[in-house]
């Protein structure tokens, strides 16, 4: 929407978001993202993606008080329509996708097989980064999964490059062929970090071909958006940089996947990038180490209200598209992954302690 | 055989890579349209074209970082760093990405990248300018640090390390590219990991790498003037290490100098000493000796700048006195 039309829908949004603050706020007074047609088969798909993420994710929350992950590990509730709307807008192996430590079900989404992020997950050989990585380092080439990266804000050079990539085959190799998209996905803290801004300097001015997806979420652990950014509404900042910004009902699949498609193609047609602000929020603490003190209740019931797992199934019955019954059969099909992938993870066998130091080198 | 300037040696090795393989490109500062701060990319963005010689914001971290993404998806990428004092912004790129992320992603992805660029301690170009960051990189897992001292080693490393499919940190020295000699002419490349034997010798052991070799063969000189006769050794690799040419000199003179340009704490010496004492201790016949650049930041004052660095004359005294059993 433009800054003219988020300015006049304030007001109103205002009332409805009372006492659930500024970020609820700014939902509450987005731009209606119009009716967003969509056919009952791709409905399934986002419906089934969604659920694969949330019930991982709870099943990851069991394993780590069970004691069987370890380290730090950051749960991706309620942000499911960001991960779902943009990935399953691009296409999978061709396009490329790059995230933070919140990165699960960004692999998920990529087609990164459940069994190999578990295992991952309980360092397993198994595991997508043969359990060297962790939670926070999710990677698979296969999957065109540029990886899970733990330090704010460096994931978003590593996907500039991949963009770079695209650019570089297609006009300097003369691969009319390549037009592989790149979305580096990072959060509302990271907006504040200088690799933000230098990579949105760099793709804007060399047209590369990449999304910048911001999940805002409010808070970087107990940091409130508002307390460590001058203007809060990070999709503008692509104004500044001559680059299409958009902000999105990130709690909307629809309204995301919509935003992502229209971002996606204009990157393939030799467009540009887009700094894509989903506005969205997580469901638990920063981290399972963290006791979430600080957050609202009101903010948390407001967001809860909205949690966009739910908003697609009412949509998807609402409209007709699926029954009821569709979905549980979906949800059943996912317990049993979720299970398998469970299972798969704790026969899985431990690294051979004898490759402890395979994998620096190019040749091992 | 033709005489060819060091900076012109490093240019004809990447242009020659570059002809070679569509996927190897450049990017960083001025590389493009100016053609490098010390010209070493000189007329390569006339002939390449602005993708492949690509001129980039002032951005260390970021275009490292793009590079790490580059390569991940298939190029080669050879990043300049102006002075490589500038690529402590991009420490974390080298450090967690170009260094670590094969590892961290099990073997997923291989960053094969050149990050080149002047090092050293210049004329009187302050302490900012006169970093020397193969010590403060050498702990990086997942890099080989090589530097370079000739043309000829800077034209067939250079070409080594395009090829390589590992990240290679590459240096050169603000002082030595107007270094001229003859050097061999078609596609001549080096080995990354092997030490070089600039002279053999029986009495002491010399190890030295970049700027140090030339002070060294100032020193060697004089030295061989006098009857020490020194086996002066290029290290070329700074990690890893040429262990074995080391071990062999070693073995053969019994007595070890270390001259660096880096500063003493922590510096290339430190690890190089300690493995010599691991791997050769009994065939020591003296401990072994370290000279460093002094642990402060380098003055600006040309007088107090040779005082920080060695200087040949320093080299001259630690061999003969090793030679002559007074350490
Ligand atoms: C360079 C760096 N500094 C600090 C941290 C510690 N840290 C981890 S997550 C985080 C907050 C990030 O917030 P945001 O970008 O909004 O992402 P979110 O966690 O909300 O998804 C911080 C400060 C880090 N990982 N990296
Ligand atoms: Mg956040």
């Amino acid at each position: 929407m433009t800054q003219e039309m988020a300015a006049e829908t304030t007001a109103t949004g205002s009332a409805i978001a009372a006492g659930a603050g500024s970020h609820a706020e700014r939902l509450a007074s987005l731009y209606p993202a119009g009716s967003l047609s969509i056919s009952r088969e791709e409905g399934l798909m986002l419906y089934r993606d969604m659920t694969l993420g949330r019930r991982f994710e709870d099943k990851c929350a069991e394993m780590y008080y069970r004691g069987k992950m370890f380290g730090f590990v950051h749960l991706y509730n309620g942000q499911e329509a960001v991960s779902t709307g943009v990935i399953k807008a691009m296409k999978a192996q061709h396009d490329w996708f790059c995230s933070t430590y919140r990165d699960h079900v960004h692999a998920l989404s990529a087609g990164v097989p459940a069994r190999e992020v578990m295992s991952e997950l309980f360092g397993k050989a198994t595991g997508c980064s043969k359990g060297r990585g962790g939670s926070m380092h999710l990677f698979s080439k296969e999957h065109h999964l540029l990886g899970g990266y733990a330090f704010i804000g460096e994931g978003i050079p590593v996907a500039l490059g991949a963009a770079f990539t695209s650019r570089y085959k297609r006009d300097a190799l003369g691969d009319a062929g390549s037009d592989s998209v790149t979305a580096a996905f990072f959060g509302d803290g990271t907006c504040n970090n200088g690799q933000f801004f230098e990579c949105l300097n760099m793709a804007a001015l060399w047209k590369l071909p990449i999304l910048f997806v911001v999940e805002n979420n409010r808070w970087a652990i107990g940091m409130d958006h508002d307390r460590a950014t001058s203007d809060p509404q990070i999709w503008r900042k692509a104004a500044s940089f001559g680059m299409a910004g958009e902000e999105v009902d990130g709690m909307d699949v629809l309204a995301v996947r919509a935003a992502a498609q229209r971002a996606v193609e204009r990157a393939r047609a030799g467009e540009g990038p887009t700094l894509l602000e989903c506005l969205t929020y997580r469901f638990r603490g920063h981290s399972l180490a963290d006791p979430d003190e600080l957050r609202a209740e009101a903010e948390k019931q407001f967001w809860a209200q909205r949690d966009p797992i739910k908003q697609l199934a009412a949509h998807l019955t609402g409209q007709g598209l699926a029954s009821a019954d569709d979905l549980k059969a979906i949800e059943k099909e996912i317990d049993a992954e979720v299970s398998d992938c469970v299972s798969f993870a704790l026969d899985a066998p431990e690294p051979d302690p004898s490759e402890l130091t395979r994998y620096i080198w190019a040749e091992d | 055989m033709a005489e060819t300037l060091l900076f012109n040696a490093l240019r004809d090795a990447i242009d020659e890579e570059m002809a070679r393989d569509p996927y190897v490109c450049v990017m960083g500062e001025d590389v493009g349209q100016y053609g490098g701060s010390y010209k070493v990319t000189k007329d390569l963005y006339e002939k390449y074209g602005e993708l492949r010689v690509l001129d980039t914001p002032i951005a260390e971290n970021s275009f490292t970082g793009m590079a790490v993404g580059a390569a991940m998806t298939g190029l080669r990428p050879i990043v300049e760093g102006m002075n490589m004092g500038f690529l402590l912004l991009a420490f974390n790129q080298i450090s967690n990405n170009m260094g670590m992320l094969r590892y961290t992603s099990g073997g997923n992805y291989t960053i094969p990248t050149v990050v080149r660029g002047p090092g050293g301690v210049g004329r009187q170009l302050g302490a900012e300018h006169s970093q020397r960051l193969e010590a403060y990189f050498h702990a990086v897992p997942g890099i080989k640090i090589v530097a370079v001292s000739t043309p000829t080693n800077a034209k067939g490393l250079m070409k080594a390390a395009i090829r390589d499919n590992n990240p290679v940190l590459f240096f050169e020295h603000v002082l030595l590219y107007n270094l001229s000699e003859d050097i061999p002419s078609g596609d001549y490349v080096c080995a990354l990991d092997q030490a070089e034997l600039v002279q053999e010798g029986s009495d002491v052991t010399i190890l030295t790498y970049s700027r140090m070799r030339h002070h060294c063969l100032k020193a060697v000189e004089q030295l061989e003037a006098e009857g020490v006769s020194v086996e002066l050794i290029d290290l070329i690799s700074l990690k890893p290490f040429d262990m074995e040419t080391i071990t062999r000199s070693i073995r053969k003179t019994h007595k070890v100098l270390v001259v660096e340009e880096c500063m003493k704490t922590g510096g290339i010496g430190a690890e190089l000493i300690a493995l010599i004492t691991e791997h050769c201790f009994d065939d020591l016949d003296a401990r072994p000796v370290r000279l460093s650049s002094q642990d402060i930041p380098t003055p600006y004052n040309g007088a107090l700048e040779n005082l920080t660095i060695i200087q040949p004359h320093q080299i001259v005294d630690a061999a003969r006195q090793l030679k002559a059993g007074l350490i």
